[in-house]
């Protein structure tokens, strides 16, 4: 557990019924059956605040930003720079600035591995991936290794599931790392890394380091500052926001050197027919409209966790862990990917003789949505030996009853596969 | 708790699904092709020997769900024994079965073949593993086009 950054959780405790009735998708019913809603890893559901935020601006508000001098279009842009600004205290950043809106975590990743890693890494220098990673941050460094003489190094995962902080020392100590790129919640395993002590281990080598906080920024408080993190990425859809909108938090000094990524309108201050001039951070990394009531439904989304407060999630979900660590371990014949000491509300696994897509489809059957597959993260399913797994990945909505609910409809189709 | 999955999931279904017929290995196959569900993660190798135009042996090998691996082992019981002709004839009408659930326009010809198949055409009800149980079928395709590798994404 990474003391430093998670402070003790003193709020206030969480109303999940409470909680519930802002989902309004979660009155659904799947074959006749209450939707129990177990795929919130993949994409969260959204409250009404958010629903009910887009709308009004489209109703009301709706403009391109930055262009127009006309009354719409300034409150198209006031509120899309107050959800920068929202999101800037979301993550604790020193300066609004600091935060790029894009369109998901991977759009987020791919701009640094383009502007920082083909910009600023030199050939012949290493990035440090993780076997835990997912696609979005495997890829694009795969393809920055591959057309840009970047050494990929992949660090290995311990069979706890845990990051192996040894082998992570071993791949930073000849001092060529210039960034490691990992996650701060595996999306399969739930393990939450050690963030501030990875930050610390990369800085010391002389390496910066970026956050895939596709995951944990949903379940933890983040701060960056605290992380010291150089790079942290989140999307919005996964934190209860629209799709379409994702985050990259970086360090003003490091986003000013950096040069843009893609062209167009918005990121320059001048253009001619030779040659052109780059607008100063943020817009320099926001070419073309953005994604302007995407960003308006993030704010919303911000506005409404932490209105519940993030610490409050995070305690309501550890007891959900927890529960679904003893109800799950009882099943026959079921293998839990990871025992992180410190995780998350994810649980990928295997059951017996039944393959994980006749057991996702077994549990639609009864209301439960489940992903199944490889979960974008192929390197780790072979690293753990299984083709394909299930994951049950919880929410602020998900309750005890849920998790008691997956634990029977396992039981039961164990034997049904048997 | 799972009853009314029992059109999907029939006995015969759960039986190649868990025992699959022609499971092994053809040491020097005349074709050889493997399929692949990257999404899901059902993968198969199929094996063929031919006698001239007729399919003389086939086995497959891999790992999937219930539904791709029973559908294998069907397929490979259906068409061992029919022309590549015959066999490319069946692969299109259990497309059409697993698609639709019902395949009108197959005809008298193969009518005993497409019997057997039957047990598989409650998958059309489930768009997503619609493709497991044509994994095996593409492969075939494949094989029989002289290729090595299919997917059916």
């Amino acid at each position: 557990m990474d003391g430093t950054v998670l402070p003790p959780v003193t709020s206030g405790a969480l109303d999940v019924q409470k909680v519930r009735q802002d989902f309004p998708i979660l009155a659904t019913k799947v074959h006749g059956k209450p939707l129990v809603f177990l795929d919130s890893g993949a994409s969260a559901q959204k409250p009404r605040a958010v629903i009910d935020a887009m709308r009004e601006m489209f109703e009301t508000s709706y403009a391109n930003v930055h262009r127009g001098a006309y009354q719409l279009s300034e409150s198209s842009t006031a509120a899309y720079e107050a959800a920068r600004e929202a999101v800037a205290r979301f993550l604790n950043a020193d300066d609004a600035r600091e935060v790029i809106f894009t369109y998901n975590s991977t759009s987020a990743i791919n701009l640094v591995a383009h502007s920082y890693g083909r910009g600023v890494l030199k050939p012949g220098q290493a990035v440090v991936v993780t076997e835990m990673e997912h696609h979005a941050n495997f890829v694009p460094w795969l393809m920055l290794a591959q057309d840009h003489g970047i050494e990929l190094r992949i660090c290995d995962v311990t069979d706890a599931g845990e990051l192996n902080l040894e082998d992570l020392e071993a791949k930073l100590a000849d001092g060529k790392v210039g960034l490691v790129a990992v996650t701060h919640m595996s999306n399969v395993l739930g393990t939450v890394n050690p963030a501030a002590r990875i930050a610390a281990m990369a800085h010391a080598h002389g390496a910066k380091v970026l956050f895939d906080g596709s995951q944990a920024a949903v379940h933890r408080r983040v701060d960056v500052q605290a992380l010291d993190a150089d790079f942290y990425v989140f999307t919005g859809h996964k934190l209860y926001g629209p799709t379409g909108i994702g985050v990259l938090y970086g360090k003003m000094a490091l986003l000013d050197a950096m040069p843009p990524f893609l062209g167009g309108g918005d990121m320059i201050v001048e253009v001619s027919r030779t040659g052109f001039k780059p607008a100063p951070v943020p817009a320099k990394f926001e070419a073309g409209t953005p994604p302007i009531v995407e960003a308006v439904g993030l704010h919303a989304a911000i506005d409404y966790v932490t209105g519940i407060g993030m610490d409050a999630i995070e305690a309501h979900e550890r007891g959900l862990v927890d529960h679904a660590m003893t109800r799950l371990s009882a099943i026959e014949d079921l293998t839990l990917l990871g025992r992180a000491r410190d995780r998350g509300g994810v649980f990928s696994f295997a059951l017996g003789n039944a393959h994980a897509h006749d057991l996702s489809t077994l549990l639609d059957r009864v209301g439960i949505a489940v992903r199944a597959g490889r979960h974008c993260a192929e390197p780790l399913h072979v690293r753990i030996g299984h083709d394909s797994t299930c994951r049950a990945s919880f929410g602020m909505y998900t309750t005890h009853e849920e998790v008691d609910y997956l634990a029977e409809a396992l039981t039961s189709a164990r034997r049904f596969f048997a | 708790m799972f009853d009314d999955l029992r059109d999907l999931y029939q006995e015969v279904i759960l039986d190649h699904g868990r025992k699959p017929r022609n499971f092994r290995r053809l040491e020097t196959p005349d074709l050889n092709a493997r399929g692949d569900n990257p999404m899901c993660g059902d993968r198969i190798e199929l094996f063929v020997d031919m006698d001239g135009d007729r399919i003389a042996d086939v086995a497959f090998l891999g790992k999937g769900c219930a539904i791709s691996t029973a559908s294998a082992s069907l397929m490979t019981e259906t068409v061992r024994g029919k022309t590549a002709a015959e066999a490319r004839d069946l692969a299109a009408h259990f497309r059409e079965l697993a698609m639709t659930g019902a395949c009108p326009d197959c005809g008298a010809a193969l009518e005993e073949e497409m019997d057997r198949l039957q047990a598989l055409s409650g998958v059309h009800e489930f768009p997503s593993r619609v493709k497991c149980a044509t994994l095996a079928w593409h492969t075939l395709n494949t094989a029989l086009d002289g290729g090595e590798e299919a997917s059916s994404e």
